[in-house]
């Protein structure tokens, strides 16, 4: 077993996908949770005194999400007021499984917990969707109902910013899937790590340089309890897709994950460029980018 | 050779949601390695859809592999040669966010 890179003197636990470096349990733990830290200072992601919400959804991205931002919050002293938020899709046995494991955070963090419902929102679960439409595009309209249904929480709780635990995999992924649909909007926007979703509320992404393989491993030693059950409905296809040839080369090698992003991020679109505006669905009154909105639609 | 393999994150689903199995392995003539034991795993653990296990003699990409709570990238992956009484923990990274 290969000495920590660290030199502290005990054997590595594991190699990083980053570096290479191979470290210890402990010099992972300080790594993992320092990058974390940088990453939030380097972009003034949060004002000091400010109320942050963090979408919870009791996986392994904002289950370590949350227990990071309220170890720094500690050390650091980010003077953040930090609460859960949870989305009940509506879905038996999936989000009333996931959602048992929110507030096993909630108890564990000691952090407030707000679960807005379809079924409140839309007067819709899931599952009653479902058993009206069919299965086809499920995923698609289901994650514009959670993108509107995390804002009006985020409203509700009268907060700064939505953090969310997007993870440097996931932002790669994307980049891939707006190239390959030839979206440029949303290529331009979505290696952002803040975004306004247009009604004045941050998006923030604490984790968009933290490999998922890092994240579960950090859940894993540290015993950080989430939950990893595929959604019952269909799952997105094309992002599946995007996300095999993106593990395929990670294979090959790690550092693809970040030169994506980084070409992402350097990425500048031309002004001739047609882009799409930001204007109000003609049907529900919320932004969209078209006349009317895909959850309307 | 008696050994344990584990299952998390998911894969466990695969293997009809059992996440602890006590495993004898059969003597052989060659040491067991980790490409032996995926095999073995394949023929008599495996409950459904392999190819969310396996590809071309290793986990399928995403799958994480700890021996003894250890990455096994620092141990030559799937060419470790197996001890008596090891732990190899297999974590699915693929599931839900």
């Amino acid at each position: 077993m290969p000495p920590c890179s660290a030199q502290c003197g005990k054997n590595a636990i594991l190699k990083r996908p980053k570096t290479g470096d191979t470290l210890c349990k402990e010099c992972f733990f300080e790594a993992f949770e320092n990058e974390i830290h940088f990453t939030i200072t380097r972009a003034k992601l949060f004002k000091p005194g400010s109320k942050v919400a963090i979408a919870a959804s009791g996986g392994k991205d904002s289950t370590v999400l949350a227990y990071v931002m309220k170890l720094l919050n500690e050390k650091y002293d980010y003077k953040l007021d930090l609460v859960l938020l949870s989305i009940d899709e509506g879905i038996t046995g999936y989000r009333d499984d996931s959602l048992d494991t929110v507030k096993q955070n909630r108890d564990d963090y000691g952090m407030p917990l707000k679960i807005m419902s379809y079924k409140d929102l839309y007067g819709w679960t899931m599952d009653e969707i479902v058993a009206e439409i069919g299965r086809k595009n499920n995923c698609t309209f289901c994650g514009v109902f959670r993108r509107q249904a995390l804002d009006r929480g985020a409203a509700l709780l009268n907060v700064d910013y939505l953090a969310t635990g997007h993870n440097a995999d996931d932002i790669a992924e994307t980049v891939l899937m707006n190239i390959l649909r030839g979206d440029l909007a949303r290529l331009s926007r979505c290696t952002s790590i803040i975004t306004d979703s247009g009604d004045g509320i941050p998006r923030v992404k604490p984790l968009k340089y933290t490999y998922e393989k890092e994240i579960v491993m950090y859940a894993y030693f540290r015993k950080l309890v989430y939950f990893s059950t595929e959604c019952v409905f269909a799952p997105n296809a094309y992002r599946g897709h995007a996300r095999v040839l993106l593990k395929d080369l990670e294979k090959i090698d790690p550092a693809v994950i970040m030169n994506i992003i980084q070409s992402g991020e350097s990425l500048k679109i031309n002004e001739n460029a047609n882009m799409p505006t930001l204007q109000k669905c003609t049907r529900c009154g919320y932004v969209s980018s078209q006349d009317v909105c895909k959850a309307c639609e | 050779m008696h050994i344990t393999v584990e299952f998390g994150g998911g894969a466990e689903l695969l293997f009809d949601n059992k996440k602890s199995h006590d495993v004898t392995l059969p003597e052989k003539d060659k040491e067991w390695i980790i490409k032996d034991l995926l095999i073995w795993i394949k023929d008599n653990l495996l409950k459904e859809r392999p190819e969310l296990f396996l590809q071309d003699e290793s986990v399928r990409p995403g799958i994480l592999v700890l021996i003894n709570d250890a990455d096994w990238e620092l141990m030559d992956t799937v060419n470790y040669v197996i001890q008596e009484n090891d732990r190899i923990l297999f974590i699915s990274t693929l599931h839900g966010g």
